[in-house]
């Protein structure tokens, strides 16, 4: 059943296409040797090409063009062996040469396609038109001052991958599905921190909505979200918001519009008659882009295991559902971590840990992967301990949290808190011996066909050894005393 | 021994070399000159005689230490395109107010590495749009020749380096850096009876020059011999990574190639350069150099280049587009001048309408108007089809000559007053020189006459791309066929 909202003559379709912003992870900026750093002191990052001065000449940044490359190759897209940087001219107080370049008629990048997944557990392929290079501006900072604008020129320069989709989602949901993998597809690559809040993943989202069988209606872009959460929400306001159009009788104009996310509706920007006449032009200061197909191939032999052929490995070679699979390879460096302490143990067992009680502390302490107090390799050892019958399940939890407390080795916590599993059989069967002389009641019951109670005996067992004997020869030495 | 001003740059060099004279002295002699002419010609926006002393007592330690490079201790003139570390730097525009580069352009800082000294800024038209040096905000430059019998009419220097060009042929600088984006070289230096080469796109760099059209912007030098060209161009050529369309070529003895001679060269004469309406004494010059030619051994070749009728309109879109664009920048808001106003839009307004001279304003107005859209294909999109035919006239030519012969301008110098009402007459300045801006090929001006009034006329040659040694061979060869010995009539006193 296909996504539809309900309006007052009825259901409507939604179209959505995302065209997303993602800063290159890069030391330098695209056309200068400038650094890139986030959250440098204001204008601190900016060389004389940045700032837009006389006779200063732009000179492509190499890496950044490799990134693209990494990140087309990683769209399943087209890389162009040929491309070529344009002017886009207007005037911004930020925008220091008067245009930006970036690449309008010949994208480094073209058509590609990513899957993504459904809460249903389905998969749906989504279309990638382009991706290009191009220039960031800079900022204007307009409350610093009463009457005054403050500009900072960091961003200015820095190199940035527009991301254009085609119209082939239909539901919010589907919109953040496709924001998460792409995400996750550039974390796994390296060629963008994806990092929404400090702004270096953005996303420009166009919808429009018909009804069932129709082409497209006119479209309108909501300009620079900042969340996944906000793509869902603004998908949703912006739909909602032609459907009355629509319905009351009225035409949608294409426009541009914000999401207000307070209120949770958009509001116009510019009408297309407002937009700008950007006289795109090839920029005559640089060549062509022309790249080699062996670099381009030495590119694709490099590049790292990207998220659905690692998910595929995970479940038929570890034997995982394709849930746990799923969860473990959302980030990179969740899958990295599950691998340590997977390697040489059982990776279902592993799995389990990780994405149970592991998962879990993370969440209770506050922590995230990056920083977790407990290592991969103290994970992988507290498992060893539970596989050589040192600690049983129960303890293993226990110990766990000393871990994320203290962030001590699991051996060490064992050691201090006295917390071995006990495997003697004659101290068991001393305890056994002791519980049943203080329930002799209750061994007549037994005995007289009252099987329930053996639970209780067991119960009492471990109790009076502080959790700490081995389960299952608590259980077996219990049926045999018992059984007198 | 000759005067320091009268010198050659060469034997310039050759007398610094043998210590008949010193680096400081020549310095002060053009420092003199341009003190005492100076205020009348106006071919310097800004002098820096405190530097150029300086920097000729280092070129004298150097040569005293036998350190001496390729130009130490020659005294140049810079254009004002040209970014100067710590000297101001005006485009002879007001739109740069007091613009101070904190970096030197790359050409300029080849120049210093080999020892030049620096006089000055030479004056240019704004941005260096212009064929007249009169759209230069720092006033009109004189020509330092005059018409016979015409002593008082103001004739231009021509532009864009009309600084440049009046300057060397003055006798203020031994040789002078320029630029060429349609003409802006080899019209100046044919005006004021000079020697000046546009070398091929890329063979320069462009880092540090205040761009007017990228793609066709060139830097080269004025001097007033052929060779002093050829040394100035050794300096100031070579690859540079900061500019993405500078070549990596090796840069050949320059110097060396004037002395070639031009027999068995095949010299292409094109049949669409003889204009209806070409003045007869330019008819007569260009005739005269074929024939210098010939006598020296090369063959004269007709040749056709079919499409230059349209050279003319595809520069005056390609560049002004270009222009429009790379002139952005100036806007207040980072360095320069700043108007301010009640809001952004009104603060670019004020501040561009005060900084930027008539010529310039309409040059971005045409340039925004090619680009626009509705209009981008009829004009820009079509005059890079017509660059791409231009380009191809010339390579087809190639193969069957290995350097063209034309005239340089089709006039002597006008008089200031004359052709000002009329922009495109102006424009047609550049008729023989904006081909080879638009094909990226070398070309040379040459002075090899003078017409009746006794104004020097230039002969242009020019050549494949990367083979300025051959242009420089041809140049040199009608430079001794012609003997041009005629001097300004302002020049500094011997």
């Amino acid at each position: 059943m296909s996504y539809t909202i309900e309006g007052a003559t009825g259901p409507w379709e939604l179209v959505i296409g995302l065209e997303v912003h993602a800063q290159v992870t890069s030391k330098a900026k695209l056309f200068s040797g400038a650094a890139t750093e986030f959250g440098a002191e204001p204008n601190s990052q900016v060389s004389f090409v940045d700032a837009g001065f006389p006779g200063m000449l732009p000179v492509i940044n190499r890496e950044c063009v490799a990134q693209a490359v990494r990140t087309g190759l990683g769209l399943n897209a087209q890389v162009n062996l040929w491309s070529r940087f344009d002017r886009k001219n207007y005037f911004y107080a930020d925008l220091p040469q008067g245009y930006q370049i970036s690449q309008y008629q010949f994208p480094v990048i073209g058509t590609g396609e990513i899957g993504i997944e459904l809460a249903d557990g389905t998969t749906k392929l989504i279309g990638i038109t382009r991706l290009h290079l191009e220039q960031d501006a800079g900022k204007s900072l307009h409350d610093q001052h009463p009457t005054k604008s403050y500009i900072d020129l960091n961003r200015s320069g820095v190199a940035l991958m527009e991301i254009v989709s085609e119209p082939d989602m239909r539901s919010p949901e589907e919109a953040g599905a496709y924001l998460t993998k792409l995400r996750q597809i550039l974390r796994y690559l390296g060629t963008c921190d994806g990092n929404m809040e400090q702004g270096s993943l953005r996303a420009d989202v166009n919808v429009s909505v018909r009804r069932a069988g129709e082409g497209f209606r006119t479209r309108c872009e909501v300009k620079n979200v900042n969340s996944i959460r906000f793509v869902m929400q603004a998908v949703e306001a912006e739909a909602r918001r032609q459907i009355e159009v629509w319905e009351s009788g009225g035409t949608v104009d294409q426009e541009t519009r914000l999401f207000d996310t307070t209120r949770g509706v958009t509001r116009s920007m510019r009408s297309k008659e407002d937009a700008h006449d950007y006289r795109y032009f090839p920029d005559p200061d640089l060549p062509p882009l022309v790249l080699e197909q062996a670099w381009v191939d030495e590119l694709a032999a490099a590049l790292p295991e990207l998220p659905d052929a690692r998910r595929a490995r995970y479940v038929g070679d570890f034997g995982l559902t394709p849930y746990d699979a799923h969860v473990l390879t959302l980030e990179k460096e969740t899958a990295a971590f599950y691998e340590a302490v997977a390697q040489g143990r059982d990776p279902k067992m592993a799995a389990n840990w990780v994405t149970g009680d592991f998962f879990a502390g993370l969440n209770r302490t506050g922590h995230s992967i990056g920083d977790s107090p407990v290592s991969a390799e103290n994970l992988g050892a507290l498992l060893d301990l539970i596989k050589d019958g040192t600690l049983s399940g129960k303890l293993a939890k226990e110990v766990l949290e000393a871990m994320f407390e203290t962030g001590k080795p699991p051996a060490a916590i064992v050691e201090e808190r006295g917390l071995k599993q006990v495997t003697d059989t004659g101290a068991i069967e001393g305890v056994i011996d002791e519980v049943m002389a203080k329930n002799a009641d209750k061994v007549a019951e037994f005995r007289s066909g009252k099987e329930k109670l053996f639970g209780f005996f067991v119960g009492q067992t471990m109790k009076a050894m502080q959790g700490k004997g081995n389960p299952a020869l608590v259980n077996d030495l219990l049926k045999k005393k018992l059984a007198g | 021994m000759t005067a320091p001003t009268d010198m050659t740059l060469a034997g310039a060099r050759a007398a610094l070399g043998r210590r008949e004279i010193s680096a400081v002295e020549l310095t002060r002699a053009h420092l003199g000159a341009i003190e005492a002419l100076n205020p009348r010609i106006n071919a310097y926006i800004t002098t820096t005689p405190e530097l150029a002393l300086a920097q000729a007592e280092a070129a004298d330690a150097a040569l005293a230490k036998g350190e001496g490079r390729a130009l130490t201790g020659i005294p140049l003139a810079i254009k004002d395109l040209f970014c100067t570390a710590g000297t101001r730097t005006t485009a002879g525009s007001r739109i740069l107010g007091s613009f101070v580069p904190p970096y030197e352009s790359t050409v300029s800082g080849n120049l210093l590495r080999d020892g030049a000294v620096f006089l000055g800024k030479a004056n240019l038209d704004e941005f260096a749009m212009g064929s007249s040096n009169t759209t230069s905000a720092f006033g009109a430059v004189e020509n330092p020749w005059k018409r016979q019998g015409e002593e008082e009419t103001f004739l231009v220097p021509g532009g864009s380096s009309g600084g440049s060009a009046a300057a060397v042929a003055a006798r203020l600088a031994l040789g002078a850096t320029a630029t060429d984006t349609g003409g802006s070289i080899r019209q100046p230096a044919a005006f004021c009876g000079i020697a000046g080469i546009k070398p091929t796109y890329g063979r320069c760099s462009r880092f540090g020059i205040v761009a007017f059209a990228s793609s066709l912007d060139q830097a080269g030098p004025v001097a007033r011999t052929v060779e002093d060209c050829a040394i100035l161009l050794g300096s100031m050529a070579g690859f540079d990574p900061k500019d993405s369309t500078s070549a990596d070529i090796p840069v050949p003895d320059f110097a060396a190639a004037c002395a070639r001679g031009v027999k068995g060269l095949r010299i292409g004469i094109p049949r669409e350069y003889r204009l209806d309406g070409l003045p007869a004494e330019i008819a007569a010059l260009w005739d005269q150099g074929m024939a210098w030619l010939k006598a020296e051994g090369a063959e004269l070749v007709e040749i056709s280049l079919p499409h230059t009728k349209h050279a003319l309109p595809t520069y005056y879109i390609v560049a002004p587009a270009e222009a429009s664009s790379n002139l952005a920048r100036y806007d207040g808001v980072r360095f320069g001048l700043r108007e301010n106003g009640e809001d952004l839009k009104d603060l670019y307004e004020r501040t561009r309408a005060a900084g930027f001279g008539e010529e310039v304003r309409r040059r971005i107005l045409i340039g925004t108007y090619v680009l626009s859209a509705g209009y981008y294909d009829a004009y820009y999109l079509k005059a890079q089809q017509v660059r791409a035919l231009i380009k191809r006239d010339f390579d087809q030519a190639w193969d069957k000559v290995d350097a063209i012969l034309t005239p340089a301008t089709p006039s002597a110098a006008f008089g200031r007053d004359e052709k000002q009402d009329d922009p495109v007459a102006m424009y047609l300045n550049d008729v023989f020189t904006v081909t080879a801006n638009l094909a990226g090929i070398p070309g040379l001006a040459v002075p090899a006459g003078q017409d009746a009034k006794g104004l020097p006329l230039g002969l242009q040659i020019l050549g494949k791309p990367f083979d300025e040694e051959t242009v420089f061979a041809v140049g040199s060869a009608i430079e001794r066929a012609a003997g041009f010995t005629a001097l300004p009539a302002l020049r500094a006193a011997a």
